[in-house]
């Protein structure tokens, strides 16, 4: 195969398309402990459960926008139940506790998956108006790949418009600087944090459900995505958002070139790039020194 | 009671060296006992790092991996003695576990589990694509253990009771091994850093080195684990190296109670017993293990034998 600088131009789209579910997946285990100090080992679960519901409504009704409006609502509601009965409790108790939780929290969701729709998977389809491919100058590229980019930029720029310009975005960010002065303040914390952890796992049921007609619906289809979204989170910073955009697209685009020029190192390549971070900028792009001590 | 308790506290290594002897004759059948054995070893490995140092790893499989892959290449490539193999799989989980252990070391708390979880992968995609070698997907075929004699004693590994005995026997050497470590001046300074690390710091000891030391001889353990159960399975499968099996680890430590001798053999006995007999049930034995687990998590974070330990500390 001759590499053309249209086909890397192509590859380089698929890799943004790719990293957009990972930018997506980052933010939301960002977000949860930016406010939380938790992180979320059931994140790739809440992921794989999204992708199973979006699919249960899109049978249920055969419109896709409607399950990509319910499934993060139903996902995240999960999630509000989770914080409120789960990792609660265990505030306070050191920082391993709502990890380890969340981890056998993610068997429970894997097994629950498996007993609803089974132990095989389903088929996934795309929604016809985002079938077919258009022609972006460079050579066709599938429709639906760059409405992820898309609904991504979207989910980014409303995330961001709910955190810098409304008043209970403020709280959020405040509460995530120093959740003491904010209690002092008459703010009931506790309420903000189960907001917040419902929001992050909305948001990982949202790129569940994105990311369904792209790859293999299964009940272990999370387990790959959480090692995967913890290298974007390294990369970019743990607890920062802009971070976890740009890595998110980075890792992406390293994933795509890989498989162009040397396929059996592209699940390698990622991990290799952490690694290199690591050595160099142990915080990440945008992590704040001594944020993890 | 009061001085039983003081007796096998005292003589721990022992203690748990004469229950894992009489330990085949209580299990329903032997293939469940000398998986215990296993992940027991795999969870006291564990333990070193997450229950005395503090250090909670998701990628200690990479160990137990290495030690199965490394130990089955030298004897299905390589043609090596059984022993001789088990040996180069030890060796190569710890310098895996230093290569690992040098990079993880750069972070801490929260970011210490992301990270080793992630490292380990690294290890995983290695050897899933190294197919020559390892047989990639199908996992590595082929391990054999010819019978032997020493001393006018016919070990033969087909018969699962002597495969136990000699398996126990490599699992007591790490057992004393272990306790030596933790009953050293060393010892002490790894739970110092678990409780505090920047007063361990100020007290004049190199933090870094000592966690990193610390992962080394826990990844020669985990590794010690993975050589066994190479011979005890005569396969390596590739899921040994996944992220998974070190959740497993993990799972069976803070069940069992981290941070505890005898805690990881009471976790990998309770978690490996529950997925026997659940799995006669139903196949969702996942499922149950991980509400046991968050039970646990939720109500009795030091685990069953920690909880004990508690009990019977309070009644002095």
């Amino acid at each position: 195969m001759e590499i053309t600088p249209s086909l890397l131009a192509l590859q380089l789209v698929t890799g943004i398309a790719l990293g957009a579910v990972y930018a997506l997946l980052a933010i939301g285990l960002s977000l949860i402990f930016g406010m939380l100090t938790v992180v979320n080992f059931a994140h790739g679960a809440f992921f794989m459960v999204g992708a199973f519901i979006g699919l249960y409504f899109l049978g249920l009704t055969g419109n896709f926008w409607f399950s990509l409006v319910l499934t993060p609502l139903v996902v995240g509601a999960l999630g509000l139940v989770t914080e409120r009965f789960l990792v609660r409790p265990l505030y306070g108790r050191g920082i391993d506790y709502p990890l380890l939780l969340t981890f056998g929290l993610s068997w429970v969701l894997i097994e629950a998956m498996r007993v609803m729709f089974g132990i095989e998977g389903m088929p996934s389809s795309t929604p016809p108006e985002l079938r077919g491919a258009i022609d972006l100058g460079i050579g066709f590229f599938p429709k639906y790949r760059l409405f992820l980019i898309f609904a991504t930029a979207v989910v980014v720029l409303a995330l961001w418009l709910f955190l810098e310009k409304t008043r209970y975005g403020l709280i959020v960010r405040a509460g995530s600087r120093d959740g003491e002065i904010c209690k002092v303040l008459g703010i009931d914390i506790a309420r903000v944090w189960l907001v917040v952890f419902g929001i992050g796992t909305a948001i990982a049921g949202l790129s569940g459900v994105l990311a369904a007609p792209t790859r293999a619906v299964n009940p272990e289809m999370g387990i790959h995505v959480l090692a995967e979204s913890f290298v974007v989170t390294v990369v970019g910073g743990m607890g920062s958002l802009p971070g976890a955009v740009l890595a998110g697209l980075l890792v992406g685009i390293v994933f795509s070139m890989t498989s162009l020029f040397a396929p059996d190192l592209a699940e390698l390549s990622i991990f290799m790039l952490m690694a290199v971070v690591l050595l160099l900028r142990p915080q990440g792009f945008f992590g704040k020194q001594g944020l993890m001590s | 009671m009061k001085q039983a308790f003081e007796f096998v506290r005292r003589h721990r290594v022992a203690a748990v060296i004469a229950f894992l002897l009489v330990f085949p004759l209580l299990m329903p059948y032997h293939a469940l006992a000398i998986n215990i054995l296993l992940f027991g070893l795999f969870a006291v490995g564990f333990n070193l790092l997450f229950g005395y140092t503090g250090l909670l790893s998701f990628g200690h499989a990479a160990f137990l991996g290495v030690g199965s892959y490394l130990t089955g290449i030298a004897m299905v490539h390589g043609g090596w003695p059984w022993w001789a193999a088990v040996v180069l799989g030890v060796v190569s989980a710890g310098v895996a576990g230093l290569a690992i252990g040098f990079l993880a070391i750069r972070t801490r708390g929260i970011y210490f589990s992301m990270v080793t979880l992630a490292l380990g992968q690294i290890v995983y995609y290695a050897f899933y694509k190294a197919e020559r070698w390892t047989g990639g997907e199908n996992g590595l075929r082929g391990i054999q253990v010819p019978a032997m004699e020493i001393g006018g004693l016919r070990l033969d590994f087909l018969d699962p009771v002597t495969k136990y005995y000699v398996i126990l026997a490599f699992v007591a050497l790490a057992l004393w091994f272990v306790s030596r470590i933790l009953a050293s001046p060393f010892g002490a300074v790894i739970e110092a850093v678990r409780e505090n690390d920047r007063r361990a710091a100020a007290c004049g000891y190199d933090v870094a080195r000592t966690k990193l030391l610390v992962f080394v001889l826990s990844a020669l353990i985990c590794g010690l684990a993975g050589a066994l159960r190479a011979l005890h399975l005569s396969i390596v499968p590739i899921d040994s190296l996944h992220y998974l099996l070190s959740g497993q680890a993990v799972m069976m430590c803070l069940l069992g109670g981290m941070g505890t001798f005898f805690g990881p053999f009471v976790g990998a006995g309770v978690f490996l017993t529950l997925e026997d007999v659940v799995t006669v049930f139903t196949k969702h034995w996942m499922a149950v293990v991980g509400g046991v687990f968050m039970f646990f998590v939720l109500f009795f974070p030091s685990g069953i034998w920690g909880t004990l330990v508690k009990r019977l500390e309070r009644v002095r």
